[in-house]
């Protein structure tokens, strides 16, 4: 790509970020507005956040969220991992196309779709819904994902160190376990990361697979929302706002030290 | 070499085994059983559709079974006019939307490409910081702005363009600004990898043949990146449609969506084979741009295999 840009260029790059930031921006402001009204200033303050404290029900939808993020997440790693290494290092099997369609297409699917199909294969099979259910759904949802970037990764990956270990007469699951994991295993951070935000924000699968008990925060977040802006739940986004930030900065922080320390070594090897 | 390719298959289908046992369960077989409930009748009881169908019964069982099987909940999805402008509703709604964040999502893209080397990794993490960020949030944050007494109003009245607060919420408007917004991350990613990727020489062949830059940008750069363009587009429009949560909370409430008549019908209407219908002849209406852009994930994933 040429270098050198227009102001044309740059004044659109600065629309489009002021556009993506603003309003995000505006909530956050406003979370620490002392006065329950939107449009009135009345100085900062965090006594919205003290009120989320008290709140139980909040907390432990929250708290419901952060497991089947965790869980659902793990899960969808492993699964997604498997599926990259598959469609990447087996070439052609039988089913490779059902598979492969299988793995792409929930990434554009609807989410009403997938959240019916879901429910109704639970109630076909007589389960009790709640906690489990929605687990199962988003890890269902999340290794595509996680498939996508795992896979991104291992197609551009030197193989010869695999070679290396084989000829040397490692096992490939010994040869799996110490190379091509340890050098997949930002990409596979990622997944999980990605995996995790993406649980942690749905609300339209989990309203079709949740059951009595397991209201997630997404669910309770919405039927505050319904009812009009409060202060409170400008609050909570906040705090997901940092949370999510603080993680992808971590994660990129990772990514990009791996890749530096890689960097590095193969200077070295050079030399 | 032989014998490490046999092993290979061996453990090779042990990988594989685990996430398509898994997809076949959870992904696949839902969607026969939606197809299953939509071809059944509504019913008051538990669950509330039949016929249910018995495995117990046996091959007799299953031809009562494929007996009672109707049409009905599609003759009333093209037959009431509520479901047809629903779907036409979202079509326009996706469209619409689509071309917006292609307007917007362009040259924003290509102004990330162009920016100086060091810079882009940090512009790239700009833009898919929001996309991490609940999607939820993103809307809430909207309605912050949008509404009777929310800021939007307010900086229109102190600069004097108009004279009461206008009601932007619950209103077509809201559902452009709320989409565009929330789909954008997806739109300037895939431009972004195109465009990147582009070699520098072709446009500067052209320049040295004395190609101005705007005609160059027309006839070298855009042809050049409409893959990238393409999937933008399919991976905005094809959730579009399907939408929910944007219309949900930002749109009014005279033409509904249609994935929220197909929430409407499941939790408020409880009839489950209208839903089941509304998802299936979603799915077929969006069949041909998914398997596009399965097509285009691929190729680039892998490289044309």
């Amino acid at each position: 790509m040429q270098r050198g840009a227009s102001p044309f260029n740059i004044v659109s790059v600065a629309f489009g970020l002021a556009f993506l930031y603003l309003p995000i921006t505006i909530l956050v402001i406003y979370s620490f507005n002392a006065s329950r009204l939107v449009t009135v200033w009345g100085g900062w303050s965090l006594a919205w956040y003290r009120e989320l404290l008290n709140d139980a029900a909040l907390l432990q939808s929250a708290w419901i969220s952060l497991r089947v993020g965790v869980l659902s997440a793990t899960a969808a790693t492993i699964l997604g991992t498997l599926a990259a290494v598959a469609l990447v290092r087996l070439g052609r099997f039988r089913g490779r196309l059902l598979f492969s369609g299988m793995v792409y297409a929930p990434l554009v699917m609807p989410e009403v779709i997938t959240g019916l199909s879901l429910l109704l294969l639970f109630v076909a099979l007589n389960v009790d819904r709640g906690f489990w259910t929605i687990t199962i759904a988003h890890t269902t949802l999340t290794m595509c994902f996680v498939t996508v970037i795992v896979q991104s990764r291992l197609i551009g990956f030197d193989r010869s160190l695999e070679e290396a270990a084989m000829d040397l007469g490692c096992p490939p699951l010994k040869t799996f376990l110490t190379i091509t994991l340890p050098l997949i295993a930002p990409a596979i951070a990622a997944g999980w990361m990605l995996a995790f935000t993406l649980s942690l924000d749905d609300l339209v699968i989990a309203s079709f697979t949740t059951g009595p008990g397991a209201t997630t925060l997404p669910i309770r977040i919405y039927s505050e929302v319904r009812l009009g802006v409060k202060p409170e739940i400008n609050a909570v986004c906040t705090i997901m706002i940092a949370v999510v930030a603080a993680g992808t900065i971590v994660a990129s922080l990772i990514t990009k030290g791996s890749a530096a320390r890689r960097e590095r070594a193969a200077l070295g090897a050079q030399v | 070499m032989h014998g490490g390719m046999q092993k290979r298959n061996w453990s090779g289908r042990a990988i594989v085994l685990l996430p398509y046992l898994w997809l076949v369960v959870f992904f696949l077989t839902p969607f026969v059983i939606v197809l299953k409930i939509s071809l059944s009748q509504t019913a008051m009881a538990q669950p509330p559709y039949t016929p249910v169908f018995d495995l117990s019964a046996g091959l007799a069982g299953l031809r009562e079974f494929v007996g009672e099987l109707s049409f009905d909940s599609f003759q009333l999805l093209f037959t009431d006019l509520i479901y047809l402008l629903s779907y036409l509703k979202s079509l326009q709604v996706a469209a619409i939307s689509t071309l917006v964040l292609l307007l917007i999502g362009y040259p924003f893209a290509y102004g990330i490409a162009r920016a100086p080397r060091g810079w882009q990794p940090l512009l790239v993490m700009a833009v898919v910081l929001p996309f991490w960020t609940s999607f939820l949030i993103r809307v809430y944050a909207w309605i912050n702005i949008l509404q009777r007494d929310g800021l939007l109003n307010d900086v229109l009245m102190k600069l004097h363009i108009v004279d009461a607060p206008v009601s932007w919420l619950s209103s077509d408007t809201a559902i452009y600004i709320g989409m565009v917004y929330s789909y954008l991350p997806f739109m300037v990613l895939p431009l972004y990898a195109v465009l990147e990727k582009m070699d520098e020489t072709l446009l500067e062949a052209a320049a040295d043949l004395g190609c101005p830059r705007w005609k160059t940008f027309w006839l070298v750069v855009v042809p050049l990146s409409l893959p990238g363009a393409a999937a933008g587009a399919l991976l905005c429009f094809i959730p579009i449609v399907g939408e929910f949560v944007i219309p949900d909370l930002l749109g009014g409430s005279e033409t509904l969506l249609i994935g929220q008549t197909l929430w409407s019908e499941f939790f408020s209407n409880r009839d489950w084979p209208v839903a089941s219908a509304i998802a299936v002849t979603l799915l077929v209406l969006l069949l041909v741009p998914m398997l596009f852009y399965e097509r285009l994930q691929k190729r680039s994933l892998e490289g044309g295999r």
